[in-house]
């Protein structure tokens, strides 16, 4: 494998894994600080993405403009959701939680499927960012796969901020280590939830709308993307949002070399390397010891 | 009241013997579908309900048995002597390392590594030629043993039957057993089942074989009635689906098992009717899933939750 | 007396944070050895890497002899050592007898023979009996454990370590939450125990400690800072600093 190629599959891990990071940081949140495990997750990357479809003819060019848009939607969305469907969730068990958010994965699927249908869509790239630009003699790498890069990138680092070094972040990480103590301290535990809740919804699906010019729109989108989240939760340890982000970074590089040298078996990489970390450190690399 | 209890699944099972020959061909092929069902269903109860550990890839072993069935028949077809124990023997060896690595883990990675597990087999046999790709495979000649043919119908009835009566017995004997008892202690409490002695984790990895195993057994069944198998088998829908069965039933019970594989199953046939439903039934997967959140927030303890309220002095 | 179980500068950190620190003890049958020490004193870690729920970062633990540092738990269970909890761990969907036959059943050969019934395992039902009588609770044998009075499950929780026929007993706040005529009853069963085990003995009830114990060792912050019999941990200068020091 010359250099070239290299550069541009390490791009291309890189890419995939911040976009993964998008997904499984509200995953590995939600669970982390309201102890819902949520298999419907997905469907909220496939929302996004649907949303990118959708919206992309009246945005036009427009296209950071239109991914606020989608986030706000999507917030808005995951709030009332929240507040509809999911506070409700908190205190069962966690086998009533799986059955009932796989029924709400049926709902959404066919939702999709009653106001858009199923067929596969592709979103085409604002114009701006459209072609590749030359990476040594004989590569070229597209723009529009550095600017989701660079977008999630940027969020990782809003991410970080808030979590670290804002109040509400604060709370965030005082819930997910104890949450007993933070309703103790008198915070209004509801809101922050429903505030948890809204950015996981709005995290994945501003991932699902980053994606969508380059994987294209199609049904199976939700299922997969949730399965290798949930790997890449157990492989970082839940609630630990540097775990998830090295994680995903781990899960975009084996799987993206994995393609390029074990073709047919590309798809199973992924889960020897969960198989390896359940051998080594079964609660993650991050994950605290139960 | 128990002592009656007890014989009603055996009573069941000879009804369904002797009017066996007079069912439909429509019929017939309802009922074995759904006793093969059961045969899976009872197979995760004895993990979900009887160990309480909640797998979410179970669809895995189904898939592999059915997999293993066909793929050792070759051309000429096979014994049913060697390919149910291939198929049964199959799953069991995955099931060990799949439990081996997954009991590593507790309550939500539990659940979500299990899934993970048995997607990585769903793509296995979707991706590659071994498993014919995403159209499956087709079994030439069904599994024969002496004068039984599969191909038979009634063959094929009374084989499901007895599988289903040998599976629901010795799940029923392990319950009685003081491994039953081992695995009711390690449901409920852990912490203290290590604290007397007990090896919990090797007691884990054996119920999470032996329900593998017999998942493998319902995969040979349904390999052996359809004829084909393809990795759909494998996928997660059939986990959630068979898990689903389980709760609707009513947990921690065998009957339960049994009873909400029938139940889902109608409930699956009702909601794509249009004769009951209307134009619903184009929608079915939307009916299904507001079913089961109602279901499930509303009726905890499934059906046979129900007929407890009912009766105060149910049986247990 | 024989030392049944001996600790030897067992040590266990945390990251940067030394939860027990180089800790030498030893328990002798015929006797109540107390640990005694303000919150955060390193006593639960203790008992739980005592008990093997935790590993050990340095240091020694033997049981007769035996070197048990590196066993996993359920095997230090089957060698021996029985461990109650401070928040009680029955079962309580079980009838009394049930939960004491369940965890004597950890001893007994052939699980897999299945076709043996779990009711009817007479080694189990006798260790069970046995262990109940033990304990005072043969008279509720059959009563859902759920259902019993908070100083009876703390005393099931005992008997179920006796089903086990352990030679040590780490007994973590038994006395927890019991009024003074629970307390009482659970003192007469310890006091019988005495004879035949080597007890270890976490507790806060100062009183009971004092009444009951053969031997204190006092822990402050990961650290024993004294061992002894009763009246010379009493007057013991340290001590007195440590508990009179610190105002709760």
């Amino acid at each position: 494998m010359d250099f070239g190629t290299f550069l541009v599959q390490c791009l291309n891990s890189v890419q995939y894994g911040l976009l993964l990071f998008l997904v499984a940081s509200g995953l590995t949140l939600i669970f982390g600080i309201m102890g819902v495990i949520n298999l419907a997750h997905g469907s909220f990357y496939m929302l996004g993405a649907y949303m990118a479809f959708a919206l992309s003819p009246l945005f036009g060019d427009q296209f950071i403009v239109m991914l606020v848009a989608g986030v706000v939607l999507a917030a808005l969305f995951g709030y009332v959701l929240e507040w509809a469907f999911f506070s409700y969730l908190y205190q069962r068990d966690h086998l009533q939680q799986v059955l009932m958010t796989y029924g709400l994965i049926l709902v959404f699927e066919e939702l999709r499927s009653i106001l858009i249908g199923n067929d596969v869509h592709g979103v085409k790239a604002p114009p701006w960012l459209e072609g590749s630009f030359a990476l040594g003699d004989l590569m070229s790498y597209p723009w529009y796969r550095l600017f989701a890069s660079a977008a999630c990138v940027v969020l990782a680092i809003a991410l970080y901020y808030v979590v670290n070094r804002t109040r509400l972040g604060m709370m965030i990480r005082a819930g997910a280590s104890n949450r007993d103590m933070v309703r103790g301290l008198g915070i209004d535990i509801r809101r922050l939830y429903r505030i948890v809740f809204a950015a996981g919804v709005a995290l994945a699906a501003l991932a699902g709308m980053i994606a969508a010019p380059m994987s294209s729109v199609y049904p199976g989108m939700g299922a997969s993307v949730l399965i290798i989240c949930f790997v890449v939760v157990v492989i970082g340890g839940i609630g630990s949002i540097t775990g998830a982000l090295v994680a995903s970074l781990l899960v975009g590089f084996v799987d993206t070399f994995g393609k390029v040298f074990f073709a047919e078996l590309s798809g199973m990489g992924v889960y020897v390397l969960m198989a390896i970390v359940l051998i080594w450190r079964p609660e993650g690399l991050m994950g605290r010891k139960v | 009241m128990q002592r009656i209890s007890h014989f009603i699944p055996l009573l069941c099972a000879l009804a369904l013997a002797v009017l066996g020959p007079m069912l439909s061909p429509y019929m017939s092929d309802l009922v074995v579908k759904v006793m093969i069902l059961s045969i899976f269903a009872l197979s995760l109860e004895l993990l979900v309900g009887m160990t309480g550990l909640v797998s979410l890839g179970h669809a895995a072993f189904y898939g592999i048995g059915a997999y293993a069935t066909v793929l050792g028949s070759g051309k000429d077809g096979g014994s049913i002597a060697v390919l149910l124990p291939l198929a049964m023997g199959s799953a069991a060896a995955y099931a060990l390392v799949v439990g081996a690595l997954s009991l590593r883990t507790r309550g939500v990675y539990f659940i979500m590594v299990t899934l993970a597990f048995a997607q990585m087999a769903f793509f296995v046999f979707h991706d590659t030629a071994l498993g014919g790709g995403s159209d499956g495979i087709y079994m030439y000649i069904r599994p024969v043993l002496g004068a039984l043919d599969m191909e038979n119908r009634r063959v094929q009835f009374y084989f499901v039957l007895a599988a289903l009566a040998g599976t629901y017995g010795f799940l029923a004997l392990i319950r009685r057993s003081r491994f039953g008892a081992a695995l009711a202690g390690i449901r409920v409490n852990e912490q203290r089942m290590r604290a007397a002695g007990f090896p919990v984790y090797g007691y884990k990895l054996a119920a999470f074989v032996i329900a593998g195993a017999l998942a493998g057994l319902a995969g040979f069944l349904v390999a052996s009635r359809d004829g084909v198998v393809n990795p759909e088998l494998l996928a997660w829908h059939n986990s959630g689906e068979v898990l689903l069965m389980i709760i609707l039933g009513g947990l921690g019970h065998l009957r339960g098992a049994v009873i909400g594989a029938v139940a889902f199953t109608l409930l699956k046939e009702l909601l794509s009717t249009h004769a009951i439903v209307g134009p619903l039934a184009d929608h079915w997967q939307l009916t299904l899933g507001l079913a089961i959140i109602a279901f499930v927030a509303l009726l905890p303890k499934g059906i046979i939750g129900i007929a407890s309220r009912i009766s105060p002095k149910g049986a247990a | 007396m024989s030392t049944l179980l001996a600790v030897d500068t067992l040590t266990r950190r945390f990251g940067g944070l030394v939860a027990v620190n180089a800790v030498t003890l030893d328990l002798r049958r015929g006797e109540v050895h107390a640990v005694i020490g303000t919150n955060g004193a390193g006593k639960s870690t203790l008992i739980n890497m005592l008990s093997g729920e935790i590993s050990a970062s340095d240091g020694r633990i033997s049981l007769d002899g035996e070197d048990i540092t590196q066993r996993a738990q359920f095997r230090r269970a089957l060698a021996g050592v029985g461990r109650s909890y401070q928040r009680t761990t029955i079962f309580p969907e079980f009838t009394v007898l049930e939960n004491c036959r369940l965890a004597a059943q950890a001893a007994t050969p052939r699980p897999w023979a299945i076709w043996q019934s779990s009711k009817q395992c007479a080694t189990s039902n006798a260790a069970a009996r046995e262990s109940l009588a033990a304990a005072g609770l043969d008279a509720v044998a059959d009563r859902i454990a759920g259902t019993l009075s908070h100083g009876a499950k703390r005393q099931l929780e005992v008997a179920m370590c006796l089903a086990t026929n352990p030679r040590v007993l780490l007994l973590d706040e038994p006395l927890a939450g019991m009024g003074a005529e629970e307390t009482e009853r659970m003192l007469g069963l310890l006091a019988n125990l005495k004879a035949s085990h080597a007890i270890l003995l976490v507790e806060h009830d100062m009183d009971a400690v004092f009444r009951i114990a053969d031997r204190i060792t006092v822990m402050v912050n990961g650290t024993v800072i004294a061992t002894g019999d009763p009246a010379s941990i009493r007057t013991n200068p340290e001590v007195r600093t440590a508990y009179l020091g610190e105002d709760h």
